[in-house]
């Protein structure tokens, strides 16, 4: 069973809703990333996205926009991403490690070699945002082939016809977007539309469904866990790493602490099944 | 195509590409975040709806004639000619459409199609500023809300645009992330559009993004091509030797091109920016010198690093200052059917001012590196040949830069 399924599976156990937190890998530079997911995951973190870098963003807010631009200052590339997955699993076998971002460093590091390396530095999964079910045929091959998980989103847009044909690619998770817009907005999330949504992929996968976009504090957070089996919360984290430059120090402790909230506040939220 | 032997060489039905998912050989596709896939499926639904009916077609066809002012002539350049000494050397005069530049063709296309679909509000990116001032004259004339996305540094090279776009009633929105030009516009403008996908009709001013949009883009803009065809017939009683256009995202190039491709006795050039120079790496030449990969939205030829980031691109002129280029030039390319070579900043500098001082015509900066690769190639041809150069665009907007290169201050 690969680690995605079965953290989930034991979340499932446990009647508890699983917090997945993103950051940029290499923001505000690249000895920041490893100690802070080691942080994040004694905060209260199930799963870990670490997102690749790329300098042309498309679906994302300006708060991720700016954590690319100050990873890439250092010229932090994919293969340098999978080096931290690399270091990470050192201290830890068990936390699901899965990458966010785009199609173009996937496409010029080769999808087999992509795959292979991918697997062998510990990474359980890929979010390619620009990537849909479409257009992937040759990659889902190498990353079936090596047995990662390839996660999709799910729109507010996306037609009852392509839900289906999503969850049938879907590995892992099925990632709902809970707003019409590009990461990083804040307010106007309709818990109850969402949950809806979420129903209506539960009756189409046995694949657990994560929330995220727009998932800003802590009692956001236990009010889409309570509608969803997994909330994932990116912007509001790297705002921190925006707002405290060059004190690293704070940084981390403002995100550990934003992760531990959010942890309470979803167990809180959540009756054990 | 001379490698292919005659036993195995089949024709290629052109008008056949791109496939139903915007496929040109392995180029094109649809690379989206998911939020825009429906919507991009309703516009490839609407478009090829309207494109077969009869009503939306006359409506486009007396536009361009009563609004744009096509057919835009096709004009022997007979004293540059001379100078040259070499081909004759016709100009197809788009800088003479209304707004004076090529751009304006697509413009009308698409946002008649945006008043179809029952869209209120467009939105566009923009480099030189031409498609920006195209989009928002057809939008203050059918009365739809309009921003336009233009990187910050374009915004201070091409000023008098941006007047004119906020004249005609659009916002100009800068745009500072990234390289703050015109590949950073379009990202903003994809932004845009995924947070207002039921309101909004994204017009993308060239034959790039993700399908249907560089099919469509090269339909709208084919009128240039199938115009300068019937044109050379009647004066020359024959097809040109070659066509000559720039290529920035490449819809001039390809609006030239597209009804020419099965003509296999017509060769075609595209030219890119080469900026200081190929070997200096600062240039906006991916088809020159770049490989392919995934950007806005399709696979082609980009200017990118090792590690796949989109790298920083240089040209005088804004509207080729651009590290993608549109997919059927990608395939083109890969099949041998055209042929993309670059200038640099300086030779299309000085064949701005030939143009200027011997036919009385001043052209866009982007127009320049046709004309300057042009003349090169009228003296390789000969006076026995004659050749078709796309004038994209006048050069009114680019009077400031030249001048400031050339140290004299307005
Ligand atoms: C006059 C003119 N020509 C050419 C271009 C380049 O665009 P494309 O390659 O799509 O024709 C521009 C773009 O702004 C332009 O204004």
């Amino acid at each position: 069973m690969s680690r995605l399924a079965e953290r989930f599976r034991n979340l499932q156990h446990q009647g508890r809703t699983a917090l997945i937190p993103y950051v940029t890998a290499g923001d505000p530079e690249p000895g920041f990333t490893v100690p802070l997911m080691h942080a994040m995951v004694a905060s209260g973190a199930d799963v870990l996205e670490l997102g690749v870098p790329f300098s042309d963003p498309i679906g994302d807010g300006p708060v991720i926009q700016q954590a690319c631009e100050r990873a890439l200052r250092h010229g932090t590339g994919i293969r340098d991403v999978l080096g931290m997955v690399r270091r990470f699993r050192e201290q830890d076998a068990e936390t699901p490690v899965v990458l966010m971002g785009y199609m173009n460093p996937v496409e010029i590091m080769g999808y087999a070699a992509f795959a292979r390396e991918a697997l062998e530095s510990g990474v359980d999964g890929a979010l390619i945002v620009d990537m849909p079910p479409e257009e992937m045929a040759e990659v889902a091959e190498y990353l079936e082939g090596e047995g990662l998980d390839s996660i999709f989103l799910v729109a507010p847009t996306t037609t009852e016809e392509r839900m289906q044909l999503i969850c049938d690619k879907a590995r892992g998770f099925v990632y709902y977007v809970s707003v019409k817009g590009v990461t990083g907005g804040d307010g106007g999330l309709d818990v109850e539309a969402v949950g809806g949504r979420v129903q209506r992929l539960r009756s189409m996968t046995g694949l657990p469904v994560g929330v995220g976009f727009g998932i800003s504090d802590a009692d956001m957070a236990a009010r889409m866990g309570a509608v969803a089996d997994a909330v994932i919360v990116g912007s509001a984290l790297v705002r921190r790493i925006e707002a405290n430059q060059g004190d690293a120090e704070r940084a981390r402790c403002e995100i550990t602490t934003l992760v531990a909230d959010m942890r309470r506040a979803l167990d809180a939220g959540t009756v054990p099944a | 195509m001379s490698n292919t032997s005659e036993a195995t060489r089949q024709p290629i039905d052109f008008a056949s590409f791109p496939d139903a998912r915007g496929h040109f050989g392995k180029y094109g596709g649809q690379f989206v975040p998911e939020t825009l896939m429906a919507p991009l499926r309703e516009l490839a639904e609407a478009y090829a709806r309207y494109r077969e009916d009869p009503e939306f077609v006359a409506e486009f066809q007396s536009d361009c004639k009563d609004f744009v002012g096509r057919p835009s002539p096709l004009y022997l350049a007979a004293r540059w000619t001379r100078e040259t000494g070499g081909a004759r050397i016709y100009l197809k005069r788009e800088d003479l459409n209304h707004t004076g530049a090529h751009k304006v063709n697509n413009t009308i296309g698409q946002a008649l199609l945006a008043k179809r679909m029952g869209k209120t509000r467009v939105i566009a990116e923009t480099g030189a500023g031409q498609h920006g001032v195209a989009t928002a004259t057809v939008a203050a004339r059918l009365g739809l809300e309009c921003v336009v996305y233009m990187g910050a540094d374009d915004i201070q090279r091409q000023a008098p645009n941006v007047y004119r776009m906020r004249l005609l009633g659009a916002e100009v929105v800068p745009v500072t992330s990234g390289s703050r030009t015109l590949k950073d516009a379009l990202n903003e403008a994809m932004r845009d559009w995924v947070a207002h996908v039921d309101d909004t009709f994204y017009i993308i001013g060239t034959v790039a993004g993700p399908h249907p949009y560089p099919m469509m883009v090269r339909d709208f803009q084919s009128i240039i091509g199938r115009e300068t065809r019937e044109q050379m017939l009647a004066v020359e009683g024959r097809l040109p030797d070659a066509l000559v256009a720039c290529v920035g995202g490449g819809s001039n190039a390809i609006g030239l091109f597209h009804p020419f491709l099965g003509d296999e006795s017509v060769s075609l050039y595209g030219v890119e920016a080469g900026g200081h120079g190929i070997a200096t790496g600062e240039h906006a030449a991916p088809l020159s010198a770049g490989r392919p990969g995934v950007l806005h939205g399709n696979r082609t030829y980009l200017m990118e690093d090792d590690n796949g980031q989109i790298i920083g691109t240089h040209s005088v002129s804004a509207g080729l200052d651009y590290p993608g280029v549109g997919p059927e030039h990608a395939w083109l390319k890969d099949i041998n059917r055209a042929v993309y070579t670059s200038v640099t900043d300086d030779e299309a500098m000085k064949a701005f001012h030939a143009l200027t001082r011997t036919e009385g015509i001043i052209p866009a900066l982007e127009t320049a590196h046709a004309l300057a690769y042009a003349e090169k190639l009228a003296r390789e041809l000969g006076p026995d040949r004659c050749l078709v150069v796309n004038l994209s665009g006048r050069g009114d907007k680019d009077i400031q830069t030249v001048a400031e290169r050339e140290g004299i201050e307005l």
